[in-house]
């Protein structure tokens, strides 16, 4: 039997085969799937925003894409997984309010999907599959089994990538 | 100093649930006279609510939802957030044009300009609401529509203000006319230095 292990936003999973890690409804924010092939052991990142260093105070490690990502590889690490083979495959980062003129408002989503595959490429780990940017919600599934990631969408469908 | 929506204390609710109040039936007799319906509005609730909890409240992440934007800007800045329920969306559309559409297909381009007319009409109300009691100068940006998951939606103002707080002030109340009744959801997201603005001129101490 598999379980699904939910992430929440602003939050990181790993997991390992048969387990499902899940995170739903991705607007703005951008869904990360690590997966180490031979091992079977994947990682699931929810990031919020692109940039920690702009921030005061307290730093929410699982918020943001630069010290997400490298938080999510040292704990797949810790279960097992071997850092040189891990792969990406992200989605997320859409527009939810297109006509909104406020600018800021509008490129969060981009911006996001920029900080995760410059953070991604600072630890040396190709992006193989990618569903972002658009104007809808997205749910993630990703199969720890065969690294299959499955979107779901509201109003526009599904994929497998 | 306010630091983020988590330093608001019980005076600073009352206020808000004040503005809350006077911003809801100011909605409700302008949405009356659009509808040329009579509708009642029950006193609103006003809480200080994490964006997980919104969530949870509102049938969570995946609930589909009808959301409305519009930003503030002027003497105060944030954002005005609506959430309607898409059946009560429908009815909303069916009494301003005739003819509801139908239950599960998309809104049309008609149904949206009329959805966001009433949200024009209604983020105009609470923003007199604030505007009466502290004689600011508020603007509102034309309102952006987006019908999704609910998770996708919020997670809009939640990134916008995640640098502030995991909070939102989240304010609930219920509609009821002719064939019509829902419950109304306000996210009001003034940023922090315009709350304390706001405080301040109505003399309540921080």
């Amino acid at each position: 039997m598999s379980a699904t292990i939910k992430v929440g936003i602003a939050d990181l999973n790993v997991a390992q085969s048969p387990d499902i890690l899940v995170t739903y409804a991705l607007g703005s924010c951008v869904g990360i799937c690590l997966y180490d092939r031979v091992k079977k052991i994947a990682g699931l990142s929810h990031i919020m925003l692109p940039d920690s260093t702009v921030t005061h105070g307290a730093i929410q490690i699982a918020r943001f894409a630069d010290t997400a990502i490298p938080k999510l590889v040292q704990q797949m690490v810790a279960r097992g997984a071997t850092k040189r083979v891990l792969t990406a495959k992200i989605a997320g980062g859409a527009r939810m309010f297109a006509s909104a003129n406020n600018s800021s408002l509008s490129n969060i989503g981009q911006r996001n999907v920029q900080a995760v595959k410059e953070a991604l490429a600072k630890q040396g780990i190709p992006i193989i599959a990618e569903d972002t940017g658009k104007d809808y919600g997205r749910t993630l599934f990703f199969n720890t089994e065969d690294g299959i990631m499955h979107i779901k969408s509201a109003k526009s469908g599904e994929w497998f990538w | 100093m306010l630091q983020s929506y988590s330093d608001l204390n019980d005076m600073h609710i009352d206020a808000l649930r004040e503005i809350g109040n006077i911003g809801a039936g100011n909605a409700a007799s302008s949405l009356a006279m659009m509808l040329a319906d009579q509708i009642d509005i029950s006193v609103p609730t006003v809480r200080i609510l994490e964006y997980e909890r919104v969530m949870e409240e509102l049938g969570g992440p995946e609930q589909m939802i009808v959301g409305l934007l519009l930003c503030l800007e002027g003497d105060v800045n944030g954002m005005i957030m609506f959430l309607l329920h898409q059946n009560f969306a429908n009815k909303l559309v069916g009494s301003l044009l005739g003819e509801e559409p139908p239950e599960d297909g998309e809104l049309d381009e008609m149904a949206y300009s009329a959805l966001q007319e009433v949200a024009n009409i209604m983020a105009a109300s609470y923003v007199n609401a604030i505007a009466s009691l502290t004689e600011f100068k508020i603007d509102i940006t034309v309102p952006s529509m987006c019908v999704d998951m609910l998770g996708a939606i919020l997670s809009v103002p939640a990134i916008h203000y995640a640098n502030i707080s995991d909070k939102m002030i989240f304010i609930e109340d219920k509609f009821s006319g002719k064939d019509l009744e829902a419950p109304n959801h306000v996210l009001l997201i003034p940023d922090v230095e315009s709350l304390e603005k706001i405080m301040e001129k109505l003399g309540i101490e921080l």
